[in-house]
């Protein structure tokens, strides 16, 4: 028989992340909101409650968890800041590729410092001309001597103007097949964030462009095998990175129903709530249904990332389910909330707003059907 | 060494007040539906406890009593940075009002065996008698000071509180051991941390049943109870009724402000 409860344990961590979500996240959703600019004061705060030390060994300052407690704390924080709940996903993005690939040293260097929140980190593969499909970026790297030298732009990089640990994925300048990942810090010369996004939701979370331009990389910096970057971004990508939207997503669906069912007991209509109209408990099902199923992709989905398999196909149904879903469920919050849910007052409207980017943030539903279409015809 | 006891209680969650039930027949509440939590008071009490052993060398044991499911905010409280947790728990101990809860709580805290300070929230949310606390420091012997709302000084011995009271406050000074019930105003509780959650799986929790207290099932529960509740009733929830004000703005300012003085709001 097949156990689908959290363990006590799963339980009191998703208590610790929406307690934290609540009383240190909540309060800076608005200026997040109004000024489209990162918190200082969140991201010192998720440091200080450990959240970027989740899945980092114990050896290295981590709390040394798993993938389904990555998935509570990202799920709970969602649940409250879509645009926290990103950010904090995609530091874990920068994370994993050390855990994985690193050498000892850079183990040693960075993971201490991005477990107390000290270091933020990024993974930055996307560029114009390749993003779900890698092999087309144009970022390049030639050898020289024991260094590497990097030229290129990436756009679309979550905490692109905040990391200061990045993992980059560029190909060799001679052969289109090769590809390197590095580590690069804030203290190497030769790359800086430049162009900032305004999004139309998850305002708060930092999205833009980082350039580089003759920036010498050490070999010691390289993360898995020369020639063999791919591997270490997409498996970083693939489970990670597909794993944390799906937080994001099912945090966002919970916020959705949460508001909706609060809305509709409240609002008065024919003088009753609203709630008694078989109309909006109609919606509010749905609501129920696609968080419910979601919940049980995501969960399984990370289940079997902890026990080592890989995870990345199962996330793609996951990913691609919750991400859909959110969207569905920010629609039918704003609708349940008629007039009201096109005011700003109304944290609905930012359910919707961060929805349209929850959507093709790791690659959109369209990648992520193209993924399982090539799993069930493996 | 101080020796802190703080006692605790699992509620049901103030959010899901609606779903509380009562047995028509004990007039005890049934909990079933309803998620037990920390009695919030029970945090300040806590986080008092917490930042003593902040400042001193001090030990804290968790003392509950409840159904085996209390165990869980036992693990919370020794989550938060508790040493050691005991729960009492017994068929027989359930039912109890708050002088049987005192005694089976004294007896526990006498089992423990070393106690300095005793802490307790000033009330729980689901019986606010508020008298647990003075109740052990009766059956323990103590000096107690209810409503604590600020540690004034407690090196040595002798403590200085400040403690609410209608329309001011009193500065108590007392002798150790003594049982102190807060306030929420006392402190701001932490919450939980992922790292203390971790820590705790290496905590334990004493389990203690009516045998293993040395008591007798007479004076313990609900046969240990001297108060019968007669009657217990669901309040009626308030049908909220809308009355939409109409005319000028000056003219539905003028309604409004009426209302709100019909009403005494203002």
């Amino acid at each position: 028989m097949i156990d689908f409860t959290f363990t006590e344990e799963q339980e009191m961590f998703r208590k610790a992340a929406r307690e934290f979500a609540e009383t240190q996240v909540a309060s800076y959703v608005d200026e997040m909101e109004k000024t489209g600019e990162v918190s200082d004061a969140v991201v010192k705060a998720l440091g200080e409650a450990e959240m970027m030390a989740i899945t980092i060994p114990e050896e290295y300052g981590g709390l040394g968890l798993g993938y389904t407690e990555r998935l509570i704390a990202v799920e709970e924080i969602s649940r409250v800041s879509v645009a926290t709940g990103m950010m904090l996903q995609v530091f874990a993005l920068g994370i994993e590729p050390i855990v994985k690939f690193g050498s000892e040293e850079l183990k040693k260097k960075y993971l201490p410092g991005l477990a107390r929140g000290e270091r933020l980190s990024t993974t930055a593969v996307t560029e114009a001309t390749g993003g779900s499909d890698p092999t087309g970026i144009r970022s390049s790297y030639k050898k020289e001597g024991d260094d590497f030298i990097l030229n290129g732009r990436k756009c679309f990089i979550t905490n692109s103007h905040i990391a200061d640990t990045i993992t980059v994925l560029a190909k060799d300048e001679e052969n289109p097949k090769a590809f390197c990942a590095f580590v690069l810090d804030k203290d190497m010369d030769g790359w800086k964030a430049t162009h900032k996004e305004h999004k139309v939701g998850m305002r708060g979370c930092n999205t833009g462009e980082l350039a580089f331009e003759n920036c010498r990389i050490p070999a010691t910096q390289m993360l898995g095998e020369e020639g063999k970057g791919l591997r270490v971004t997409m498996a970083a990508i693939g489970d990670v990175g597909r794993g944390g939207m799906v937080g994001v997503a099912l945090g966002l669906q919970t916020a959705c129903l949460e508001e909706s069912i609060k809305f509709a007991n409240e609002r008065i209509l024919y003088g009753k709530p609203i709630a008694a109209l078989q109309t909006i408990q109609n919606k509010l099902a749905d609501l129920k249904i696609d968080l419910e199923a979601g919940q049980l992709l995501g969960y399984r989905a990370a289940a079997i990332q902890d026990k080592g398999q890989r995870s990345s196909n199962e996330f793609a149904v996951a990913k691609y389910y919750t991400t859909e879903a959110c969207q569905r469920a920010a629609k039918m919050a704003v609708d349940i909330h008629g007039g009201y849910g096109c005011m700003e007052e109304y944290a609905v409207s930012r359910f919707l707003r961060d929805s349209y980017v929850v959507g093709p943030s790791a690659g959109t539903s369209d990648i992520m059907k193209v993924i399982i279409g090539r799993w069930v015809l493996s | 060494m101080l020796n802190i006891v703080v006692c605790v209680k699992a509620v049901p969650d103030p959010k899901e007040a609606c779903n509380i039930k009562i047995d028509p027949d004990t007039k005890t509440l049934l909990r079933c539906d309803v998620p037990l939590v920390l009695n919030p008071l029970d945090k300040h009490a806590m986080e008092a406890a917490l930042q003593l052993k902040a400042q001193f060398e001090a030990r804290i044991s968790v003392l509950s009593m409840g159904p085996p499911e209390a165990g869980n905010i036992v693990k919370e409280c020794l989550a938060l940075g508790a040493d050691q947790g005991y729960l009492l728990s017994d068929p027989a101990f359930g039912g109890a009002d708050a002088y049987a809860t005192a005694f089976t709580l004294a007896k526990g805290i006498r089992k423990i065996g070393s106690f300095d300070v005793i802490f307790c929230g000033m009330a729980s949310s689901d019986g606010s008698t508020e008298w647990v606390g003075p109740e052990i420091a009766t059956f323990l012997g103590l000096p107690v000071v209810t409503l604590v709302k600020k540690i004034v000084e407690c090196k040595g011995a002798s403590w200085i509180v400040k403690a609410s009271v209608e329309n001011g406050y009193r500065l108590a000074q007392v002798k150790l051991p003594a049982v102190f019930t807060v306030t929420r105003e006392l402190n701001t509780p932490r919450t939980l941390s992922f790292s203390g959650i971790i820590k705790a799986r290496k905590k334990d929790i004493d389990h203690w049943s009516l045998d293993e207290l040395g008591v007798s099932s007479e004076s313990v529960g609900l046969k240990g109870s001297p108060t019968i509740v007669s009657e217990l009733n669901a309040q009626e929830e308030n049908k909220r009724q809308v009355e939409i004000l109409t005319g000028t703005r000056e003219e539905k300012t003028d309604m409004l402000v009426q209302k709100l003085v019909e009403a005494g709001v203002i």
